[in-house]
């Protein structure tokens, strides 16, 4: 390996990627909250929620699925590619996990609109009128996707900011710490996605 | 230990580097600058929680009206919660003593994380604004109690979101302090400070930054569900659409009891430093205390329903809680029997600070064992939500971490600002907030056994006596806080110029000069004992004899 440039300052990657994951674990915990909102709603009303869950279609689901698992796929290749010194590839998959990024927003907002037009959101007369363990579904669907994309925007800036800097050089292949920590956050967007697939849209 | 510094370096407030006055200060990630922005802002918002509890002892003087209507009394101890949790107790150690103490403690330069540092106080101040702006908002203050409670903070009119996003947005300060110290207690330490050679005050803010970093966040989220309920209705937390109110008050305390050991755990710490500065003892079963800071910790965060035992649970579940929450008392204990043995055959000098440790021990105890009153069912089912209660955390959180911090203050100010504060003033200080820390707090422990409700800003006749008392004692620990702050900010400008140690603390703090340089230490120590190495003062004893 080459020589690496001494910086002035004090380096140290493997406490800042564990002051990272530290930061990870208190995000998992904030879902993790609901998660347990959503397990104890879902023992109590078993059947409603099997009801309402029917109203969700499991195929946007699954290409929202694969559009996030192929984005965390891009980020992690974009880590290599920075590694291994090629700028202009690591800014490509960049690009494409943004792209992807933006994809699943779109399709989350006509899946959203879809169900609005349908009259089903909170407060909405309709939903107000069906049984409760619907309405806490459905209350739920909206808070947690809601988050989880609120999430996925903070990821998107998170990348952009890192595309800036892979661009200027300030990321490279003697420091790359600041894209693994991105890409790490990324994924945590992806996972908290995988388990809200299954809980919204496949158990039935 | 030879002076790790060279006299003649600038100190930290005359470093010339940086931005020109109060922006030299704002946006420094020097951590002992946040550590004093930190103790700032906090002195004052305890001074405000403060003057609110003085009103509200004031209206309680008369059994009928005294000064305020029943709405402003809600209003009051609702914002006396919430300024003194939020604001005060749950920053105050890790964010003012920890930031200031931490990397002198461990031999570093700075925290891992200079910026987030000071982005969490910028945070800080967000949310304290934030929470003040709630009072004067049209709507009026919230008088929901600093629990949230739904259903009623759902319906409430007066400015609920403000406050709980203030809450929401301090939680998120806390959870990168903590963050920021676990990482750099395990990064950052100097050579040879093996983690057995850490000050137990470094043991304890390890453990606290767990419970800040992993408990944090679930009431970050559920103050969220709460105002998103009260934005669009979604029902989760509304029991008119279904949603359960219990299930709130489980995830509030999944954080808010945690947060109790966020606030005692660090205050323990510093207990546990103080002590053997000035008993010349090395502390009494070293892993013991750091051990058990962690086991209080993780067991700590597993009690949280023994603050619901009355909303109707199973049997199992409560005998649960009520036995987990023995247990947490058995690591508190070993804390304490510790500490009193350190005290044993110590070659004692009774400064102001040790006073603050012994008034601690006291009134933690009365804290901690009326606390496994009300952890035992039976007892819990007849002194629920009365004043018993009321006494019982005042003694843990102001008797406790409270007094502590002023013992800290008082401790480390000659470290902080380079002067010694006038010692006379500051032990009657320390007499009168004890005496009136008493007075106050004790009569309630009696008023609730015999029925008197929290929260009631009308009594009946019978309770008095006893709440005239509790009355009268608020003032005398009025003026003992009062005197003891101006002693210090007297002392500020007047008091002798401090050596570097002027406690004879072994602790790596002391060993930089007063106020210490910018830059910590000019070459990183290298440690070879352990931090209260007094053995040559007990060898000595007997010879004094």
């Amino acid at each position: 390996m080459k020589a690496v440039v001494i910086e002035h300052r004090h380096r140290d990657d493997v406490g800042s990627r564990m002051g990272l994951w530290l930061f990870l674990f208190s995000e998992l915990i904030l879902f993790g909250g609901m998660f347990i909102i959503y397990a104890v709603y879902r023992f109590k009303h078993p059947l409603e929620f099997r009801l309402a869950a029917e109203e969700l279609d499991p195929f946007i689901g699954t290409v929202n699925t694969i559009i996030l698992l192929t984005s965390s796929l891009t980020v992690a290749m974009s880590i290599t590619a920075v590694q291994e010194g090629r700028k202009n590839l690591s800014l490509a998959l960049l690009g494409v996990t943004f792209i992807l990024a933006v994809v699943f927003l779109v399709n989350k907002y006509f899946e959203w609109s879809h169900k609005i037009s349908l009259g089903i959101y909170p407060q909405s007369p309709d939903l107000i009128n069906k049984p409760p363990g619907e309405i806490l579904y459905f209350g739920l669907y909206y808070v947690m996707t809601g988050l989880h994309a609120l999430h996925v925007i903070i990821g998107m800036a998170v990348l952009a900011v890192m595309g800036v800097y892979v661009a200027q050089g300030k990321i490279n292949q003697h420091s790359y710490v600041r894209l693994e920590a991105g890409g790490l956050y990324w994924h945590l967007v992806d996972i908290i996605w995988i388990f809200l697939f299954p809980l919204f849209y496949l158990i039935q | 230990m030879k002076p790790a510094t060279i006299a003649a370096e600038p100190d930290f407030y005359h470093e010339k580097k940086g931005l020109p006055g109060i922006f030299g200060w704002i946006f420094s990630t020097d951590h002992k600058r946040i550590g004093i922005l930190y103790l700032v802002t906090i002195i004052s918002f305890f001074l405000v929680g403060t003057t609110i509890g003085v009103l509200m002892r004031l209206e309680m003087l008369n059994p009928e009206n005294t000064i305020v209507t029943a709405q402003t009394y809600n209003t009051f101890f609702t914002l006396h919660g919430i300024i003194m949790i939020f604001l005060v107790l749950i920053p105050v150690f890790p964010a003012v003593f920890g930031n200031f103490f931490l990397p002198l403690m461990i031999g570093a330069k700075d925290v891992f994380f200079p910026r987030l540092n000071l982005l969490s106080w910028w945070l800080f101040i967000a949310g304290g604004t934030l929470a003040l702006v709630s009072l004067f908002l049209p709507g009026g203050a919230p008088d929901t109690g600093w629990t949230f409670y739904v259903p009623y903070s759902i319906r409430s009119n007066t400015n609920i979101i403000p406050a709980l996003m203030a809450a929401f947005i301090l939680g998120f300060s806390s959870i990168l302090t903590g963050l920021n110290f676990i990482t750099t207690i395990h990064r950052m330490r100097a050579p040879g400070m093996s983690w057995f050679k850490m000050p137990l005050f470094a043991w304890s803010l390890y453990a606290t930054g767990w419970v800040q970093v992993l408990a944090t966040p679930v009431i970050g989220i559920t103050l969220l569900l709460v105002t998103i309920e009260r934005l669009f209705g979604v029902g989760i937390f509304d029991p008119t659409l279904g949603g359960d109110p219990v299930l709130y008050q489980h995830l509030f305390w999944m954080y808010s009891h945690p947060a109790v050991y966020i606030i005692i755990l660090p205050a323990m710490g510093v207990v546990s430093d103080i002590i053997p500065v000035f008993a010349r003892r090395t502390i009494f079963g070293y892993k013991f205390i750091a051990y058990s800071s962690i086991a209080i910790a993780s067991v700590g965060s597993l009690v949280w329903a023994h603050h619901m035992f009355t909303v109707g649970m199973s049997n199992t579940g409560m005998f649960m809680f009520s036995l987990l929450t023995f247990l947490v008392a058995i690591p508190s204990a070993i804390k304490v029997f510790n500490w009193v043995a350190t005290l044993y055959k110590g070659s004692i000098e009774p400064e102001v600070p040790l006073l603050f440790m012994l008034a601690f021990i006291v009134q933690f105890s009365i804290g901690g064992l009326t606390g496994l009153m009300l952890g035992a069912l039976s007892v819990n089912i007849h002194v629920t939500d009365t004043y018993f209660v009321v006494g019982h955390f005042h003694y843990v959180m102001f008797g406790g971490t409270g007094f502590a911090l002023f013992g800290a203050l008082h401790y480390w100010f000659p470290k902080m600002f380079g002067r010694m504060y006038n010692k006379r003033p500051a032990f009657y200080g320390w007499l009168f907030m004890t005496v009136g820390f008493n007075v106050l707090y004790f009569p309630m422990l009696i008023m609730g056994y015999l029925g008197m409700p929290r929260r009631y800003y009308h009594y009946l006749p019978q309770y008095e006596l006893l709440q005239r008392i509790a009355t009268v004692g608020s003032w005398v620990m009025v003026i003992g806080i009062l005197l003891l702050l101006a002693n210090l900010i007297i002392s500020l400008k007047r008091g002798k110029k401090a050596p570097a140690n002027p406690w004879g603390g072994k602790t790596l703090e002391w060993s930089v000069s007063s106020p210490p340089p910018t830059e910590n230490f000019h070459e990183i120590p290298v440690v070879s004992t352990g931090p209260y190495d007094y053995s040559e003062y007990e060898r000595t004893v007997p010879e004094a004899k």
